[in-house]
This record gives structure tokens, C-alpha cells and sequence, in this order.
């Protein structure tokens, strides 16, 4: 005998406790400190704290640690939280070219000034296995500090006009993402936001495809930089602006061909790219999309996906992706239900077709 | 640390209820909102969830339902989570709520005045799947353009001999706005015409809001001589016999045998109850 089913109540609490017995694994090993994942895996907390829009490093590896390593999840997790914090204030925008270099590269010019910084880079690393494992050797010194001033290297450009000049004050105030619905079209700003929010693996293959043919926008990586920026707000009642900190960023600029158009002289136009803590492949992903998404304005033709902007903005972000992807997984019964009818009354009738079906025969003009 | 009252930050709760007084003086038409991050997945009722959470006062009664039961897990969830951040009084009962959030039914008992119906909605925008994008569906409403979705269902009929559309069936609000009922089943449909409950529809994830306010005229689309039908079954609900009700189709043995009860669960139940007094 059918009894409807009960007992959600009950399965959820089960399935809880189940689920803090796997995230805990074997209670012979260990917990994982919360400091041993901000120390040692680095560049997950980065990623978490750039895709969840919040720079804690801590919470960040609370984040993961609760989320058993899946890093959706802990980006998802740390959102969730960030969406309660109150806004009390803004801060004003970061000046990058001050930044405490750690790693400092450019593909366009030999030698720069301040000179080409690897840094703590996987770059070189052969990618063997380390079965070993030998302790932290203690790191050489550098011959010289590095200078306290690195220009960045798209500012020479800029000196000579080869490049496309970004007018003080011509950046629209950007709105907050996280308050104000994404319309489109979505200016320069807003769309940089939407990105870096973005997922990664999303922002990788739609960059990567710029690279093979759709939307070939002929890049060069004008500069990569990490390093510590200081952070200032100017509260109102102070009308002065102050430190608060700093924080670590990658930032990536791009430099692309362009021919002329629109009013344009040919010149080398900029992509942008800007990520927290140590997320180089995420700057340099989104600084390719971010020059793929301004075809309009430089009367570029727009046929590839990167360079559509419905199609990038409204699919970038894998808290949204991943909750409605799985939420198939959600009862869909009812509907189910009037698909069966439905495909149960269509077979009936492609055993027997009508005269609709045969010929088209009543071929009317509707009247709604 | 504490969370406010329904979890969202007063402020918030404000921007909504504007968004909702907006989206109830434009009955149909989608207002876009400042959406919020929750602490549910997107896809899973956010839309709704922020909808009654802007809503809920501490004297408020609340029902959650997904496909028509109040034990569907993820209905037990979201109302787990309003006990939890508004420690409001739920009920199973539809006649003894004041606020019922839904996915994907319309309940069976008829709604009063006083209660409101908080529908979760994945995509809002009816037109979408004939048109992706958003700049040009926009338009499509502001000129009340809906030739689109008429030509789909001609075709349908000219294809299949039937409209082939059997759930988010697409209804015209109060004669000016071309809008998706969430997914319910079409049978659902007709209780959305002059409903004596406000109707409101919460898209999270899409962040958009809308609403049939109470007694609004609501036209399933159909065409003179192919009328708007709803489903039906050959069946009565094994449970309770009713011969009304939408009804699920549950598979109980091996071989594939079906026995049909009503999604309703509290309808069903109800109806056990009387005829057992």
C-alpha cells in the first residue's frame, strides 16, 4: 500500500550528520588547522576570496574547510555571508601603480624599468612530482631591493600616444552588482565587476577563444603585476582619506592591435584585468574578455560568444550556474506529470493521425 | 551572531516591498530588484524566499509547498529556514495560512482575500526560450509585441494538432502583459484569474519581481477554435477519490504499476479526515 511520502523533516537531519561525518573524514588524522590552509594553500583561499567577492583570508579558509575543498561551494558559502555585512562605506579606488611589487613581468619589452620580477611563480617548475618533499631551503636574498617605484609599463606607451588615453573622469561610477540588477547594455565598469565576480574556468575558455579565431583581438601582456596595494577610504566625517590596510592583487593589461575605427585612430587599445590575492590565469582571462566585450564601441565585428555581452555576463557566475544547473535535481513531479499526458495524447495521436497531421489541411489564420 | 528578523537587513526588506508595490501597480510586468545573495542555492526559491521574507510579520502563518506538498524536501528546508531566522508559526493547513510560498502548484482550496501566494519562479521572462536575449524581450513587452509566442503555439497546433505547452503556460495579465505563471501545470491556471489572494512572483536569480494583484483578469493564451484546455485525468486520487484534483502519478511495484494521488497533500489529507468523521 502507497503511504504519500513523509519524512523530508527526518532525511534532511539524517543527511546532515552524514555529511559532517565525511567533511570530517578519518578522526584519526588530524583536523585541518585554519591556518594551515591560509599558509598552505594559498592560492584557493585567493580564488574563494575573489569569486565571493570578500577579502578574509581566514574566512576564506573557513570557507574551504567547510566546503571540503569544493571550491563553488566555499565561494558560495562566503557570499552568502558577505550578503549580510552592512555597506558603511566605499573606498576610493586603488592606485595600482604604487603597488609593493612581488612579481612583475611584461611580454611586449625586453627590459623595463624596475626590470622583469618572476617572483613566486609556478611558471618554471617542470611540473615534476614532488615524491620527496625536502623542507623550505631558505630563500637567497636579492642582490638589491626592488625599487620602491615600478611605473607601469602601458604608462610608457602612453607617453608616446601610441596607446588609447583613459580620461580622468571619463569611467562611469560604477554601481554595485551586488544591489543594483545587471541591465544591458552594461557600460565598461559594470562589466569589469560582472567579471571579476566571474568564474574562472568560464573566463578561461571564453579568453582562450578569443585566441582561436572568435573575436582575435591580437594581444600582448603589456604587464602582470602582484604585489601588496595599499587600501584608503575618506569617511565623511573626517573629509580626509585614510589607510585601512592593504591588500594583495594581481592585475593584468592587456595591450591589442587596432586598426581605427569609429573615430578611433589606429592605436593599441587596452583590456583590463584585476584579481585578489596571487589569481594570475583569472586577470589575465578576464582583461582578454574584458577587450573582446568592447566591439561596439570600437566598431568591431560581434559574432563571437566573448564578444557578447548577454551571453558573458548573464552566464559568468558559477554561484548562479551551479544553483540553477542543480537544481534539476529538485522534485519536478508536477510537472513531469503534465509532460506525460501531453507525450501520452501526441502518441495516441501519431498512431492516428488527423487531418491536421496528413495534409495541413485546415491551415487558418489564427484569430488571437 | 544574530541575523534580523526573516534574515534580511531592514533596509532590504524595503527596497522589496517598493520593488513588490511597484510590480503590483504594473500587474504582469517584471521590475527588475536589487536580487541578494541567500544562503540557498539560486534556482532553489531565492526569489521567493526574499519575497516572503519582506513580507513576514511575527503574527504572519506560514505554508511552504513544492509540487503541492509540504514535505517535499526542499519545501521542509525553506521553511526550516524561516522557523529558524523568524521563528514565525507554520502550518500545513492552506485555509489556516496567511502567507504560502509555492513551487510549482496552485493549492487546491480555494484562497481568500487575506492570504497572499508567494510563487518561486526560475525564469521569469516568458519569452526567453524564443528569444535569449534581454535589450530585445524588453522591447517586446514595452510594445506589447507577443506575435512571437503566438506563432509558437499556431505552430505547435499546426505541428503536433495541440498546443504543446503543458506547464509555465503563458498568460496575458489584465489584458497588457504577456507573463509566465512560474511552472505550474496549465491546470493551475484558471485559479489565477480574478484570485481573491495577491499573487506575487519572486525571480532570485534572474532578479525580477511581479504580480497578479487580487481579482486581476488573467487569460491563458489560446485561439478561437483551439480554446485553452486543462488536463485531465481518467483516474480519481486512490487516497481521497478525488475526481478534481491534479493528480501525480506514483510508480508502486516492479512491473511498473501506477497509482494516481492527489499533489495536494493537504487537500488530500483534508478530504481523508472529513470523510472519515
Amino acid at each position: 500500500m502507497y503511504v504519500a511520502v513523509k519524512g523530508g523533516e527526518q532525511a534532511i537531519a539524517r543527511s546532515l550528520e552524514l555529511l559532517a561525518q565525511a567533511q570530517r573524514g578519518d578522526t584519526a588524522v588530524p583536523e585541518l588547522e585554519l591556518a594551515q590552509i591560509r599558509e598552505q594553500l594559498r592560492l584557493g583561499v585567493a580564488r574563494v576570496m575573489q569569486e565571493g567577492s570578500l577579502y578574509d583570508e581566514n574566512l576564506s579558509a573557513l570557507a574551504i574547510r567547510q566546503a571540503a575543498g569544493d571550491m563553488l561551494e566555499a565561494i558560495f558559502l562566503l557570499r552568502a555571508y558577505r550578503t549580510t555585512l552592512p555597506r558603511f562605506g566605499y573606498t576610493l579606488p586603488l592606485n595600482t601603480a604604487a603597488m609593493r611589487v612581488r612579481r612583475r613581468v611584461s611580454g611586449t619589452f625586453k627590459d623595463i624599468p624596475g626590470g622583469q620580477v618572476l617572483g613566486p611563480t609556478y611558471d618554471y617548475t617542470q611540473r615534476l612530482l614532488d615524491f620527496e618533499h625536502a623542507p623550505v631551503a631558505s630563500v637567497t636574498p636579492a642582490d638589491a631591493p626592488l625599487p620602491p617605484d615600478m611605473p607601469r609599463v602601458l604608462d610608457l606607451l602612453d607617453a608616446e600616444a601610441l596607446i588609447e588615453r583613459i580620461e580622468p573622469g571619463s569611467d562611469p561610477e560604477p554601481v554595485d552588482l551586488t544591489r543594483e540588477p545587471l541591465t544591458f547594455p552594461a557600460d565598461r565598469a559594470t562589466r569589469l565587476q560582472n567579471l571579476s565576480r566571474g568564474d574562472e574556468g568560464f573566463l578561461l575558455s571564453m579568453a582562450y577563444s578569443t585566441q582561436r579565431g572568435y573575436a582575435e583581438s591580437h594581444p600582448f601582456a603589456g604587464e602582470i603585476r602582484m604585489g601588496e596595494v595599499d587600501v584608503r577610504v575618506c569617511p565623511e566625517e573626517l573629509g580626509f582619506a585614510i589607510e585601512i590596510g592593504s591588500i594583495v592583487l594581481t592585475e593584468c593589461q592587456m595591450i591589442n592591435q587596432f586598426h581605427g575605427g569609429n573615430g578611433v585612430p589606429p592605436q593599441f587599445t587596452r583590456g583590463y584585468g584585476l584579481s585578489m590575492g596571487e589569481g594570475e590565469r583569472k586577470a589575465m582571462s578576464m582583461a582578454l574578455v574584458d577587450r573582446a566585450l568592447r566591439c561596439d564601441e570600437l566598431a568591431e565585428p560581434d559574432d563571437a560568444p566573448a564578444q557578447d555581452q548577454e551571453f558573458v555576463l548573464s552566464h559568468s557566475d558559477n554561484v548562479e550556474a551551479s544553483g540553477f544547473v542543480q537544481h534539476l535535481k529538485l522534485p519536478h513531479y508536477v510537472d513531469f506529470q503534465a509532460e506525460l499526458s501531453l507525450l501520452r495524447t501526441l502518441a495516441a495521436q501519431h498512431a492516428t493521425p488527423s487531418p491536421v497531421q496528413q495534409g495541413r489541411e485546415s491551415f487558418e489564420v489564427p484569430t488571437a | 551572531m544574530t541575523y534580523n528578523f526573516a534574515f534580511l537587513d531592514e533596509d532590504t526588506k524595503r527596497m522589496l516591498r517598493r520593488a513588490l508595490l511597484k510590480a503590483v501597480a504594473i500587474p504582469g510586468y517584471q521590475v527588475p530588484f536589487g536580487s541578494r545573495e541567500m544562503p540557498l542555492p539560486y534556482g532553489w526559491g531565492t526569489g521567493g524566499i526574499q519575497v516572503t521574507a519582506a513580507l513576514l510579520g511575527p503574527d504572519d502563518v506560514l505554508k511552504v509547498i513544492d509540487q503541492g506538498a509540504d514535505d517535499t524536501t526542499n519545501a521542509v528546508n525553506i521553511r526550516r529556514f524561516f522557523s529558524r531566522v523568524a521563528a514565525v508559526a507554520t502550518t500545513e493547513h492552506t485555509a489556516e495560512a496567511t502567507l504560502i510560498q509555492t513551487r510549482h502548484r496552485i493549492p487546491e482550496t480555494s484562497l481568500r482575500e487575506d492570504q497572499i501566494l508567494v510563487f518561486q519562479v526560475p525564469e521569469p521572462e516568458p519569452l526567453r526560450t524564443l528569444e535569449p536575449r534581454e535589450a530585445e524581450t524588453r522591447t517586446l513587452h514595452a510594445l506589447a509585441d507577443y506575435g512571437l509566442m503566438h506563432v509558437k503555439l499556431y505552430e505547435d497546433i499546426a505541428q503536433y494538432g495541440h498546443i504543446a505547452t503543458s506547464y509555465d503556460y503563458p498568460v496575458l495579465v489584465d489584458g497588457r502583459f504577456l507573463t509566465s505563471p512560474s511552472p505550474i501545470p496549465k491546470f493551475d491556471n484558471p485559479k489565477l484569474d480574478r484570485s481573491p489572494a495577491l499573487m506575487l512572483f519572486g525571480a532570485g536569480r534572474e532578479k525580477r519581481l511581479y504580480a497578479i494583484p487580487p481579482y486581476t483578469h488573467v487569460e491563458s493564451l489560446a485561439f478561437d477554435d483551439h480554446p485553452f484546455e486543462i488536463q485531465r485525468w481518467e483516474h480519481q486520487c486512490e487516497l481521497c477519490g478525488s475526481g478534481e484534483s491534479y493528480l501525480d502519478e506514483v510508480i508502486v511495484d516492479d512491473r511498473g504499476t501506477r497509482m494516481f494521488v492527489c499533489s495536494d497533500t493537504d487537500f488530500c489529507s483534508g478530504r481523508r479526515a472529513e470523510a472519515q468523521a
